[in-house]
C-alpha cells in the first residue's frame, strides 16, 4: 500500500508523465481509503487549471 | 474595440492595449523588470510586423500570449544554458525534506489536507490572482523556471530536462516541489483556516 506522501509524489508526476498500470491502480486504491489524499489531488487539479487560466 | 476580425486589420494601438496584460504575465515569469519589459517590447514589435497574418481566429490577447510565450520560452532556454550546474544542484540539494515536515516518519499526513470550498469560483476573483503570483515568486529561481516551462508555457518534461541539463528524475522533484509549495502558499494566504504545517 502506497503511503500518502509516496502518492502525494504520484499525483504530481501524473501531471508530467504516463503512471504505469501499478502506479495508476495503487492511487486508485489509495484514494478509495483516503479522504486527505482525494482532497490533495483535487487540490493539484485546481492549482494546474489555474495555471491555465492565468491571470484571467 | 471594433469587432473586425479581418486578417491584418488589427491597429496599432490596439495591440498596445494589452501592453499592461503582457508586461504582468511576462514580470511573473522572468521575475525581471527589464527582461519583461524586452520581451514584452519584441512581442509587440513581431505582431505589428506580422499582423497580415493573424487569423482572427483567436482572440488578439490569445495571439499575443502566444507570441509572448515563445519569447519567454526562449529566456528560459538561454538562462537555463547560463544557469551553472552548481547552482542548479545546490537548490535541488537544499530542499531536501522541505515538505517532510506535513508527513509522519511512517509517510502519513501530519493533518488530513482539507477540502478547499469551491475552488474554481476563486478564478474570478482579482485579489486571488495577487496572492497566486506572491506565492509563485517565493519559489526559488530553478524551480520557478521548471514549473512555469511546465505548467504556464506547456513544455514537456522531456524538453525542460535537455533545456536545464537535469534528469527526469530531478525535473519531478523541482515540479513536485513547486506544487508543493503552492499548494502550502495558496493554503496559507487564501483559503484559509486550519491548514497543515502552520
Amino acid at each position: 500500500m502506497l503511503t500518502c506522501k509516496e502518492v502525494s509524489k504520484l499525483v504530481s508526476q501524473s501531471l508530467d508523465r504516463r503512471l504505469s498500470l501499478v502506479e495508476w491502480v495503487g492511487l486508485r486504491l489509495h484514494f478509495a481509503l483516503c479522504e486527505g489524499c482525494r482532497h490533495f489531488r483535487e487540490q493539484m487539479a485546481f492549482i494546474h487549471r489555474a495555471c491555465q487560466r492565468y491571470p484571467d | 474595440m471594433n469587432n473586425q476580425t479581418n486578417p491584418g486589420h488589427i491597429p496599432a494601438s490596439a495591440l498596445e492595449e494589452f501592453r499592461p496584460y503582457l508586461l504582468r504575465y511576462a514580470l511573473l515569469q522572468l521575475r525581471d523588470n527589464a527582461l519583461a519589459e524586452d520581451a514584452v517590447q519584441e512581442t509587440l514589435l513581431a505582431a505589428l510586423e506580422s499582423r497580415s497574418k493573424f487569423s482572427g481566429k483567436s482572440s488578439p490577447k490569445t495571439w499575443l500570449t502566444g507570441i509572448l510565450k515563445h519569447k519567454i520560452i526562449d529566456l528560459f532556454r538561454k538562462q537555463a544554458k547560463e544557469a551553472t550546474q552548481f547552482s542548479l544542484e545546490a537548490e535541488l540539494e537544499n530542499g531536501v525534506g522541505d515538505f517532510d515536515v506535513l508527513f509522519q516518519p511512517d509517510g502519513h499526513w501530519n493533518t488530513l489536507p482539507q477540502a478547499w470550498a469551491d475552488p474554481l469560483k476563486n478564478l474570478e476573483n482579482k485579489k486571488f490572482w495577487e496572492i497566486f503570483e506572491v506565492c509563485v515568486k517565493l519559489m526559488p529561481a530553478n524551480t520557478a523556471r521548471a514549473f512555469m516551462m511546465r505548467e504556464f508555457l506547456g513544455s514537456s518534461t522531456e524538453e525542460i530536462c535537455k533545456d536545464m541539463q537535469i534528469s527526469a528524475t530531478n525535473c519531478w522533484v523541482m515540479l513536485y516541489r513547486a506544487r508543493m509549495s503552492l499548494r502550502l502558499c495558496l493554503g496559507h494566504n487564501w483559503f484559509g483556516g486550519n491548514f497543515e504545517g502552520k
